[in-house]
């Protein structure tokens, strides 16, 4: 489902990405760790098509589809999804208001009819419930005055509302007390179909106690550098990236 | 509402066009027989001239203020016509049957039908074409409740008394240069007078539309609320896309007697000139309200339109424990400018006023809040809140804020936040990843800036606001 081939991106004129390869098959699930500045959060804001994140060289296709070739928006519109690493506020724009617009959105370019109010409310008051959110949350602004952990499942609730075919999941566990990281990981394993594919961005191990990955990948410096299954992510919770040596400066 | 987003979204400025209508119109410039003219044209009673004529000869001596953070060339007062009606509205309609179609037409295109069927249940509309009122609905069933509703021009000959004691009350002939303008030629407009312990059955609205060239629209709006009665008025304004520019000076006065409300709003939408700054209406308007004991008077406004905005509502709170609200929303883009705000006068004991202030400024565009807080001597416990948020949507934008607070009583609070943020694209790029384009997600930020604003509109035309706000917004996003 999602082919990504020699990528090289740079933002404001320093590459960060060098050529990094990634595949991932409809149902999988992969955890991507790696030292803080590694290129993480850069990869899902190239493949999401944030502005001033420019491809180099290299390609990323998903369901074929070169997504270099389209908006932000159109990306989203076929299915890929990014929760943030630091999700940001809307003031006074209802948390209700932006998922009923979005999922609409979304149902528009599928070519289907649009949810009415009433239709809305009712799968958000799911999603809320499913998050541990209070139902106010949905009537509140959007991320405005949340906490570090409401925010993220903020993010998931979005994410269970949009059904994406690929999320990126961009450090959704940072800063969460036990029982919202298993919020997090339900979100993710309720949405587990066999089709639906996920790329989970994480520091820590723990996360994917909860969140089986079928594959971890290192990566550093830019480039996926290791790859493995679930034993690689506890074998970098016992001995970090130091193994890794100090990354090679660009140009130097 | 996003359907009629969506569509709004594809047109630029939708009240552009020019409707096909003979008029009479006078040549342009002004001296005291223009004056007369106009006074003989709508059949005044000899003391509405000479009223006119003394405001007159003050303008003469009066300067054009300069202090507001405008820039624009001097206007050319004898090259401005001073009064314009349809032709076809000399016979006086008797009803809606007699109103040229195409008058009717022009309403309809603008989205107030004026047919009986049609109407906006709920809403009395009174529809100002230049320098005339062409029809008020609802009129019957207003009077049944005591309430009138009717052109100024009409008041004046069928209820003298009321305009004689009440016109210039608030708003003196020569309170400024642009007042004493208005005095001196004021058209049309509309008149209203809710008696004691009446509440308003229904809403009322005036629409001005200006449509001939180089003509002047000078309406004058008076509304007096009696004792314990309520009301609540909505004024919309738009005019044709032209090269030249044109000029729009209106006068406002309300007066709130003990325990009454009056609640004031304005979608204003006159046109803002093309993206170069060439023509678009200038707009200098003088609006005030006078609140009695327990009284409230709240003005709403909703500023889209025109190429310059110098425009200060205000309350003057004489009695004790009054309540003056200012809420408004201006969005400049463009070559717009604006310079808007309102003053709050508290004389009387714990009167109370707020003040939300939001200024939305894209393009090239400039705007400025002026807002002045007053606490006079006999103002014991009186308190002011007033927050004051500028956003700015790209970076060759500018935004003032220009609070000016004077204090004579020690027991008086006055509190002042402000605040300037932009749509960040950290925003814009959340919006997108989920799903939504760049101008539907500009839209969604600013009404959100706006929310606060919004819901103090009468619900039909919150929704209609929000509608101007995208479509304003067209192409400020690059
Ligand atoms: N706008 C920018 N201008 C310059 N450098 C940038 C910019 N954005 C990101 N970078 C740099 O790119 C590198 C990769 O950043 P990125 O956020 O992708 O790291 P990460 O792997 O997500 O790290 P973390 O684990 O701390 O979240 C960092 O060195 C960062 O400083
Ligand atoms: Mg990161």
């Amino acid at each position: 489902m999602l082919t990504i081939k020699d990528l090289h991106a740079r933002v404001e004129e320093k590459t960060i990405l060098k050529g990094l390869n990634l595949t991932v098959n409809p149902g999988e699930v992969h955890a991507i760790m790696g030292p803080n500045g590694a290129g993480k959060s850069t990869l899902g804001y190239v493949m999401s098509g944030r502005d001033g994140y420019e491809l180099e060289s290299g390609s990323i296709e998903l369901n074929g589809e070169d997504l270099m070739e389209l908006d932000v928006e159109e990306r989203a519109q076929k299915g890929l999804f990014l929760a943030f690493q630091y999700p940001v506020e809307i003031p006074g724009v209802s948390n209700m208001e932006f998922m009923k617009e979005s999922v609409n959105a979304m149902r528009k370019a599928r070519g289907e009819e649009a949810l009415t109010a009433a239709e809305f409310l009712k799968v958000a008051k799911e999603a809320c419930k499913q998050v541990n959110l209070p139902l106010d949350f949905l009537k509140r602004g959007v991320n405005e005055g949340f906490s570090g952990g409401e925010k993220k499942r903020n993010e998931i609730m979005q994410m269970i509302l949009l059904q994406p075919s690929l999320a990126i999941l961009d450090e959704s566990d940072s800063g969460l007390d036990i029982d919202a990281l298993k919020v997090v990981a339900n979100g993710v394993n309720s949405q587990r179909d066999g089709k639906r594919s996920f790329i989970v961005v994480t520091h820590y191990q723990r996360l994917l106690d909860f969140i089986e990955p079928d594959f971890v990948h290192i990566l550093s410096d830019g480039k996926i550098v290791k790859s493995g299954g679930p034993e690689l992510a506890k074998e970098v919770e016992a001995t970090g990236y130091a193994w890794l040596g100090k990354p090679e400066e660009a140009g130097a | 509402m996003s359907e009629q987003i969506e569509k709004a979204i594809s047109r630029k400025y939708d009240a552009g066009f020019v409707s096909d209508i003979e008029s009479d119109t006078f040549p342009p410039g002004l001296d005291e027989d223009v004056i007369r003219r106009i006074s003989a044209m709508k059949d005044e009673p000899e003391w509405m001239l000479e009223w006119r004529l003394q405001a007159f000869r003050s303008w003469q001596k009066m300067k054009e203020p300069d202090w507001a953070h405008l820039g624009y060339e001097k206007i050319d007062y004898q090259a401005i016509s001073y009064y314009s009606a349809p032709k076809s509205m000399k016979d006086k309609p008797k009803s809606l049957d007699e109103v040229d179609p195409e008058l009717l037409r022009t309403y309809e295109k603008l989205g107030i039908p004026l047919h009986e069927q049609k109407m906006l249940a709920g809403v009395a509309v009174d529809a100002v074409f230049d320098s005339v009122s062409v029809v008020t609905t609802f009129r019957e069933k207003l009077e049944e409740a005591g309430v009138i509703f009717c052109p100024i021009s009409e008041a004046i000959k069928k209820y003298p008394d009321l305009v004689k004691k009440y016109i210039g009350s608030v708003v003196p002939r020569g309170d400024n240069f642009f007042a004493a303008l208005n005095s001196a030629v004021f058209t049309d407009g509309s008149f209203v007078y809710i008696p004691k312990g009446v509440r308003c059955p229904m809403e009322l609205s005036t629409y001005f539309r200006i449509n001939e060239l180089n003509t002047g629209q000078f309406e004058r709006t008076l509304i007096v609320a009696e004792e314990g009665s309520h009301v609540s008025y909505l004024e919309g304004c738009t005019a044709p896309q032209r090269d030249e520019n044109q000029l729009h000076a209106a006068v406002v006065e309300l007066v709130a007697m003990d325990d009454a409300e009056i609640k004031y709003s304005t979608v204003q939408n006159w046109y803002p000139g093309d993206e170069n700054g060439k023509g678009g209406i200038y707009n200098f308007v003088t609006k005030r309200g006078i609140a009695h004991k327990n009284a409230k008077i709240s003005w709403t406004q909703v500023e889209t339109g025109s190429a310059i905005t110098w425009k200060y509502p205000s309350c003057i709170l004489k009695g004790d424990n009054s309540v003056g609200e200012f809420y408004s929303v201006a969005l400049t883009r463009g070559r717009q400018q604006a310079d808007t705000g309102t003053k709050m006068i508290h004389l009387g004991k714990n009167t109370k006023s707020t003040i939300i202030s939001k200024g939305i400024s894209a393009g090239n565009s400039s705007n400025a809040y002026r807002g002045l807080v007053k606490m006079g001597p006999g103002a014991d416990g009186a308190r002011n809140f007033t927050e004051c948020d500028s956003l700015l949507i790209g970076d060759k934008c500018a935004a003032h804020t220009f609070p000016y607070i004077e204090s004579s009583n020690p027991t008086a609070i006055v509190e002042h936040e402000a605040t300037t943020s932009k749509v960040s694209d950290d925003q814009l790029f959340l919006c997108q990843q989920r799903g939504l384009d760049t101008e539907k997600a500009v839209s969604m930020i600013v009404n959100g800036f706006c929310k606060e604003v919004f819901k103090e509109l009468p619900m039909e035309f919150a929704v209609e606001a929000g509608k101007l706000l995208e479509i304003s917004l067209e192409g400020s996003v690059g």
